[in-house]
């Protein structure tokens, strides 16, 4: 019964220059491991050069891999750019500022590297965004299993920026639990590649694949730090829960293959389009399967179990990292399933998202006003601010598309922030996560509190920050798909946790630190990803007219290349 | 608009897949012991390639059965993974359950 295989098939095309910003993470995370195995220990002065050197060659990274990506001309920048002095001159004064950058923040070898990469990635989809993707609009990678989308490219620069963020702030972290050394950087290298790799899958198999590559590193991350029993148990909870919905999910491409024969998102989608299943329970089993393995991963009550254990366990940068970018795959994964691939179904769907996000809101905001761990509650937060993405999903508009990748990329940086600041305030063992640790930060350290609580107003929906005119995003998507009880709900449990959110920033400013409280010491580069955070969340309040250009501008589309 | 209906030949397979998946996840919910659990999840794995394999046949598709193979991948490396978690942990703990790992709750 098996079809022959046509021997005449083309051989697909690959288009590396688009592959690029994915390539970029995942041979970056595979020369990193390489280059640690080789030298495991490098001596101490080797490392002191290596540092600025490593800060030079990013600029010329960032400038020849971006040009590689942005044109079809291969070094055809290069060649023009270097022709002419003044471009030369200051291509050198850059690189020099980079070096010297990077000896300032003190960066371990490892985190250079791992920062070069992040923006090296960054910088290539820069480059396909406005060279490829403005100008021609989407187009097909690899023989048509990957789609660079403004969808995707959005996505994955989100990535990119959630995995330079999170090395700053591991870099430190790293060296004061005693757990210096590459693994951290590889793995989350690894994962940021299956995640890019899961936001612009145009083949259930490929997401699927993509999604494992991305969960089993953070499993990893997750169980990583040795000396801490918590660390261990939300890696092997977190290992349960994920393979167990990934089972589900498996299921759900079954199901999804059986009822229509193909798993490339394409073919489905047109499938779908010109035909109407006379039985279509396989094909809403399928849906619901998936729905299920999905909302795990991005922690839509009634799956959410997992999230607060784990993000509690897990080493605090990891947990920024995953609250950013797995979020941030898990729900372009979504978006690009079920919007935009079974949109003819939309109204089969439809109705179980809206309750997955009533439930998730209501859990979410609920739930976490009673923690008494502060990395518990944004825990919870998160599943909220989750039920808030889903808001913009069920929707199922362009709109909504939109609204949902603003307020995936507003999120990233809010969150990593936020837990930027308490992997500081934590101290070693991340012992001190509970709430009380935050009384009176005022006093000890009024710029970390200034911090935090810009961050924890933004994930209130404060205006004049991003988290504002994210919310505002998603609720207008819903009202205009007339879903106004969902509206409703979002707005209620949006007052709900700005009450939770309140009381954090009352105890900071007002409560009275214990008098043998450790002083805090706040390292450069951890501060560094604060700042950029920082600015980036007031910015995109202030003027959010330049991140709203690019969602709108960034539909998921599937396209088959010629 | 045009009325499509796959004819399935192999409902039976079908129904042994549901069942092996239907067993696994009830083991993974109800059983402790670490090693068992991982059992159950490959259990779900596998009746889930029974169902890829199934449906290939019925399509005349090769798909299927190569997405076999890709499970089958993922598979191995889940239990590698979870594995050296279960060995990172007993190390601190000898004879630990599911119940035991319990220091993180609300």
């Amino acid at each position: 019964m098996i079809a022959q295989l046509d021997s005449t098939v083309a051989r697909p095309e690959i288009t590396w220059d688009g592959l690029l910003p994915i390539l970029t993470l995942g041979v970056g995370a595979l020369l990193l491991v390489l280059f640690r195995s080789l030298m495991k220990q490098l001596p101490k002065a080797a490392a002191d050069q290596a540092v600025p050197v490593i800060g030079g060659v990013t600029v010329i990274a960032m400038w020849v891999v971006g040009g590689f990506a942005g044109t079809d001309v291969p070094l055809a920048g290069l060649r023009d750019g270097l022709g002419d002095p003044v471009f030369f001159l200051g291509l050198l004064i850059m690189v020099g500022l980079g070096g010297w950058f990077a000896q300032y923040l003190r960066l371990s070898v490892d985190a250079a590297l791992t920062v070069m990469i992040g923006l090296t990635s960054l910088a290539a989809t820069w480059g396909v965004w406005t060279d490829r993707y403005e100008i021609d609009g989407a187009f097909g990678l690899v023989g048509d299993q990957l789609g660079a989308d403004g969808f995707s490219l959005v996505i994955t620069g989100v990535i990119a920026s959630a995995i330079v963020l999170v090395a700053l702030l591991l870099d430190d972290y790293l060296e004061r639990e005693g757990m210096a050394g590459a693994d951290m950087y590889v793995l989350m290298l690894f994962s940021g590649a299956g995640g890019a790799v899961m936001a612009s899958a145009n083949d259930l198999i490929v997401l699927f694949l993509a999604l494992e590559t991305l969960s089993i590193a953070v499993y990893v991350m997750a169980a990583m730090h040795m000396r801490r029993s918590e660390s261990q148990e939300a890696g092997l909870k977190y290992f349960v829960l994920g393979a167990f919905s990934s089972a589900f999910l498996l299921y759900g491409i079954a199901l999804t293959y059986g009822a229509v024969g193909s798993t490339n998102l394409i073919v489905i989608a047109d499938f779908l389009e010109q035909n109407r299943l006379v039985e279509d329970g396989l094909l809403m089993a399928g849906m619901a399967m998936l729905l299920v393995g999905l909302g795990f991963k991005v922690a839509a009550a009634p799956f959410h179990a997992w999230t607060p254990d784990v993000y509690q366990g897990a080493p605090t940068p990891v947990v920024a990292f995953m609250a950013s970018a797995v979020k941030a795959a898990g729900f372009a994964a979504l978006v690009r399933v079920f919007v935009t691939t079974f949109a003819d179904h939309a109204d089969d769907w439809q109705p179980a998202v809206y309750a997955l996000a009533i439930l998730t809101l209501v859990v979410g905001s609920f739930m976490a006003i009673v923690q008494r761990d502060a990395k518990r509650m944004l825990a919870y937060s998160s599943i909220s601010h989750a039920g808030f993405i889903l808001v913009g999903v069920q929707a199922a508009s362009n709109e909504g598309v939109s609204s949902v990748l603003f307020y995936a990329v507003a999120y990233t940086f809010l969150v990593i922030g936020s837990f930027g600041v308490l992997s500081i305030v934590s101290g070693e063992g991340d012992r001190g996560t509970s709430l009380d640790h935050l009384d009176g930060l005022s006093t000890r350290r009024p710029a970390l509190a200034l911090a935090l609580t810009v961050f924890l107003l933004a994930q209130a929906g404060v205006p004049l920050t991003s988290g504002f005119v994210a919310k505002f995003a998603v609720i207008g998507a819903a009202v205009e798909a007339r879903s106004y009880w969902l509206a409703i709900a979002a707005m209620v449990t949006a007052v709900v946790s700005a009450f939770l959110y309140l009381r954090i920033i009352l105890s900071m400013y007002l409560g009275q630190a214990e008098d043998d409280a450790p002083t805090i010491r706040v390292p450069r580069a951890a501060g560094l990803a604060i700042i950029v955070a920082l600015v980036i969340t007031v910015g995109f309040g202030l003027v959010p007219g330049e991140l709203d250009d690019i969602t709108r501008d960034a539909i998921p589309v599937l396209i088959a290349a010629g | 608009m045009i009325l499509a209906e796959l004819a399935l030949t192999s409902p039976y397979y079908l129904v042994l897949s549901a069942l092996l998946f239907a067993t696994g996840a009830t083991g993974l919910l109800i059983r402790r012991n670490p090693l068992v659990m991982f059992m159950c999840v490959e259990l779900m794995l596998n009746g889930v390639n029974i169902s890829f394999v199934a449906f290939g046949a019925d399509l005349n598709d090769v798909g299927g059965q190569i997405s076999v193979f890709f499970v089958l991948v993922v598979a191995a490396v889940e239990v590698v993974v979870g594995l050296a978690l279960v060995v990172a942990i007993n190390r601190r703990r000898s004879d630990a359950t599911a119940d035991d790992v319990s220091l993180l709750r609300g």
